[in-house]
């Protein structure tokens, strides 16, 4: 029977374009993902949950013709089946005429990947664990956090988690493509208490391969130490003084600056950073590159959602900004060409967004920074959604450590960290040597010459 | 299409999987030392259509189906789900579920009663808004930017999109629960950049929703408010001043400033954390966390809103649930699991983002009850403070009790008077002490307009929250100004 015959891979990519097309498509992209995961939790002595997956989504993106420009629609499903497959098809079409002309819309006209380099995303030795195994990595993680110090009590658990994903592409423009990969991570979230006040704090390791991971131990360990660090956190006074971020603080304030980047918040006018191209935006310290063929890296693929060849671009050159994260609509919009920054979930419609992002790490360590530090505030983690990408204006919870003459004098907590984030990137006055990536994104520690506090 | 209101045949009909598939699967996943099994379908659509520039760009419909099927043996879950909802897929996915449980068989057999429709029915529609055609989204959001642009030349962009969803859900449990439900969702979201003197840029944005038909957003009448409102804040704001920090009195306005709420003391209710003992507010219940005259509810019953529910994701009835009483903790958050390991009743706050994660305690709509103040009196009692009328988001550390969350629109008080509006505010606490500084309470409690979306574990779930006027004393504020 048709109906339950259900397609797979390139197959079901190459119907759907076909049957857009049959229905009047002008041009069409299809995208296939499918993907199996594991992921398991793991509490005191005791397996919490165990979550087992597998997936297949179909996504279709129809550019209808009309006067004025194309007019596009996004869909998706996970119904599989060739009627199933045929029908959306054809809804998307009819979605698409529904729709207004937008004369920057269209598939990208050519450039497209011509080799596919193998960008070690995986390793087929990772095949060969089981639900078992990824219970005993998370059940060390968490035997190394529990019993680093007396003063861990309990624990939100930790977790180990796998999955292998296949992405199929293919667009009537004559691309197709497909490849493979895979992601693996560790995770840990211990709870200390003192005097009657906890903390929790967490640690995490992920990787396209499991020998790329942290020993679970080294996960658990550094957890606990974060965590226990916090105990008896005060508030310091409000006051202006230095700033150092550690390097997954900085890797989250880097994420707020990477938001202002993105082609459609500048086109959108909604990035504090517009119109700056080619001008000093931050320290001359500082240097953003986005690299989608990093080997192994968690951002990594051979081409982009709309098949364009991925590549090493640099955003920010000794403070200068050089570049935006574009896709092929966000770069027609700005009059500029795509940077190989198109992310396409098969859910949703394509958006510009960093592929492997890093801030270029300077000399010396996080401990030199402190050492380096008369009085200020050495921030570890940042709370809460306090930044404004119009204007650049920041106000987050932070919390970490006084600083003075060069000592960690004590924990601080329940503080906010303010200031224009323009302004703090024109005033990272240091950078460590130490970057840091979780997941696709890395930073090393730095310190930021000037910021509001505000505490008791 | 599904038509609204599918009720549980429609699952049978489409997929094939009737009482005897499900007794089979059920049985399956009960094949072992299991406490708890069940299935949970979901066929759902979400659609989208968006403009900015000036042009509605695109389009955007998604199908989502599959199920998920959970196999609970003392704390323990296991869980499997599958995008395909077949009877092989499911008896898959029971065998896998059940496998986190070793030991002798009990061996699964299952009465299940149904199927059911839920006791009430909070969103009766007519007309599912996924069904409503492209045509009049696009029209809507046309006029919506049309309308914003014409009311003042400052405002240099409009970004618009109408959000609808239709879901339905079938749950059928192990202790023979059977029950499906439909649940649509509507939001319309207004966001604009207002341009003033020397090219300073901001933003003001207000949305509004909840689970009804579109067609109560389609007229002028009521969308030209909330364009009205995104407009006003991104001109306020053009004229604000950068923010003080310090430690001052703040008065929070009505409705979506509950918020504060949710950070600061729903999150830290729910029974999960409690009943691992990581809450801030672990082993508090008898104990004064606020002050006198403060009542807090979570309430998943009110018809038409956006965190409220017929039934949560496990079956249960939502219901009305005090968790602080005139003060005093009285009452937590649960799903089933953490009822039952708690020695509770479930409060029918079991949620889930799809069939593709595993529910937990989550919220629906939380709010503060009215006290009996006159708002502008509430005003007048601040010397030296601010006034946060508008939010953004928020976050918490539970087990610390930190939560910080920022202002959208925030004033400076001067003796009793409304100053320069301020940016950049944000508001730092400790969810155990905040409510005990409460000191005023206004009589004019308002719910927000449908737009709360509530992350926890990597789930989105829509929520509401609800807050009268209060004054809270001495609260950290976050700001660049010394």
């Amino acid at each position: 029977m048709t109906a339950l015959s259900r397609l797979s891979g390139l197959d079901s990519v190459q119907f759907a374009l076909e049957r857009a097309r049959a229905a009047g498509a002008h041009s069409v992209d299809a995208v296939l993902a499918e993907s199996d995961a594991l992921e398991v939790r793991v509490r005191g002595k005791e397996v919490d949950t165990v979550t087992q997956s597998r997936e297949r989504t179909l996504g279709i993106r129809v550019f209808a013709d009309g006067p004025g420009g194309l007019r596009s629609a996004v869909t998706s499903s996970s119904d599989l089946s060739r009627d199933a497959v045929a029908r959306l098809a054809e809804d998307t079409v009819a979605l698409a005429r529904a729709t207004a002309p937008d004369p920057s819309a269209g598939l990208p006209a050519g450039g497209f990947a011509r080799e596919l380099p193998d960008l070690a995303l995986f390793d087929p030795a990772d095949r060969s664990l089981t639900p078992a195994d990824w219970i005993a990595l998370a059940q060390r993680a968490e035997d190394a956090a529990r019993g680093a110090d007396p003063r861990i009590t309990n624990s939100e658990g930790s977790s180990a988690s796998t999955s292998r994903t296949s992405v199929c592409y293919g667009s009537s423009a004559g691309f197709s493509g497909a490849y493979e990969c895979a992601s693996h991570s560790l995770y840990a979230q211990p709870v200390a208490a003192q005097n009657g006040a906890m903390q929790t704090s967490w640690w995490a390791s992920a990787s396209r391969t499991v020998a790329g991971l942290d020993s679970p131990e080294e996960v658990g360990r550094v957890a606990a130490q974060r965590t226990v660090a916090q105990l008896g956190a005060t508030r310091a006074p409000t006051c202006e003084v230095p700033v150092i971020f550690d390097s997954s603080a900085a890797r989250d304030l880097l994420g707020n600056v990477v938001g202002c980047l993105s082609g459609y918040s500048v086109y959108r006018g909604s990035s504090f950073l517009r119109g700056r191209t080619g001008q000093p935006i931050a320290s001359e310290r500082v240097t953003i590159v986005d690299d989608g063929r990093k080997r192994g890296g968690l951002g990594s693929k051979p081409f982009d959602g709309e098949g364009q060849p991925t590549r090493r671009n640099v955003l920010v050159e000794r403070g200068v900004l050089r570049s935006w994260l574009l896709d092929s609509y966000s770069a027609r919009k700005l009059g500029l060409a795509t940077t190989g920054n198109a992310a396409r979930h098969a859910g949703g419609a394509p958006s510009a967004s960093p592929t492997n992002l890093w801030l270029e790490p300077g000399s010396g360590d996080l401990e030199s920074l402190v050492r380096g530090l008369d009085r200020g505030l050495l921030v570890t983690g940042m709370l809460g959604m306090g930044f404004n990408p119009v204007t650049g204006d920041f106000s987050r919870g932070a919390h970490g450590f006084w600083i003075e003459r060069g000592e960690r004098i004590h924990p601080v907590q329940e503080i906010t960290i303010a200031g224009n984030l323009g302004a703090m990137l024109t005033d990272i006055e240091a950078l460590g040597a130490d970057l840091h990536f979780l997941g696709a994104m890395g930073a090393p520690s730095l310190r930021v010459a000037r910021m509001t506090l505000a505490g008791a | 299409m599904s038509s609204p209101n599918t009720p549980a045949t429609d699952f049978g009909e489409r997929f094939g999987i009737g009482s005897r598939e499900l007794d089979r699967a059920l049985g399956s996943a009960l094949d072992g030392p299991i406490d708890h099994a069940d299935l949970f379908f979901e066929a759902s659509t979400h659609d989208s259509v968006s403009l900015e520039d000036g042009i509605v760009k695109s389009g955007d419909r998604h199908l989502i189906q599959g199920v998920g099927v959970r196999a609970v043996s003392g704390e323990k879950q296991g869980y499997a789900h599958a995008d395909d909802i077949t009877v092989e897929a499911l008896q898959v996915a029971a065998g896998t579920a059940r496998a986190i449980a070793s030991g002798s068989a009990r061996g699964g057999s299952v009465a299940l009663r149904g199927p059911g429709v839920p006791a009430q029915n909070l969103y009766p529609v007519a007309l599912a808004p996924t069904e409503v055609p492209v045509a009049t989204k696009v029209a809507l959001l046309d006029a919506i930017d049309r309308y914003a642009r014409a009311k003042d030349p400052r405002i240099v962009q409009v970004m618009a999109s109408v959000i609808c969803q239709h879901r339905n859900l079938m749950v059928a449990a192990s202790d023979g629960a059977w029950v499906a439900d439909a649940q649509p969702l509507v939001r319309l979201n207004v966001q604009v950049i207002a341009q003033g003197a020397e090219g300073r840029r901001e933003v003001g944005y207000q949305g509004a929703g909840g689970r009804s038909e579109l067609a109560g957003f389609l007229e002028p009448a009521a969308w030209q408010p909330i364009v009205d409102e995104a407009v006003r804040l991104a001109l306020v704001n053009l004229g604000a001043r950068p923010c003080p920090a310090g430690s001052f009195d703040v008065v929070l306005g009505p409705g979506w400033p509950g918020v504060l709420l949710h950070e600061a003391i729903g999150h830290g209710l729910e029974g999960d954390f409690n009943r691992k003992g990581v809450s801030a507010f672990s082993g508090r219940i008898g104990q004064r966390v606020a002050a006198a005259g403060v009542t807090v509810v979570d309430d998943g019953t009110l018809p038409g809103r956006r965190g409220s529910l017929n039934v949560d994701d496990e079956g249960t009835p939502t219901s009305r649930t005090v968790l602080i009483e005139d003060g005093i903790l009285v009452g937590y958050l649960h799903d089933r699991l953490n009822a039952r390991l708690m020695g509770h009743k479930p409060t029918g706050n079991g949620r889930r983002q799809s069939y593709a994660h595993l529910p937990m305690p989550r919220m629906t709509n939380t709010f503060m009850l009215a006290g009996k103040d006159d708002p502008g009196d509430i005003l007048r009692s601040v010397k030296n403070g601010l006034y946060a009328k508008t939010f953004g988001g928020g976050q918490v550390d539970i087990t610390s009790g930190k939560f910080v969350f920022s202002a959208s629109e925030a004033y400076r008080i001067v003796d009793g008077q409304l100053a320069e509006p301020l940016r950049g505010a944000s508001l730092i606490g400790n969810g155990p002490d905040v409510l005990t500084r409460v000191s005023r309470i206004g009589h004019d409690l308002e719910l927000d307009h449908g737009v709360g979306t509530c992350g926890k574990d990597g789930q989105s779930v829509p929520v509401g929250v609800g807050l009268p006027t209060i004054r809270v004393d001495g609260i950290t504020v976050g700001g660049t100004e010394r």
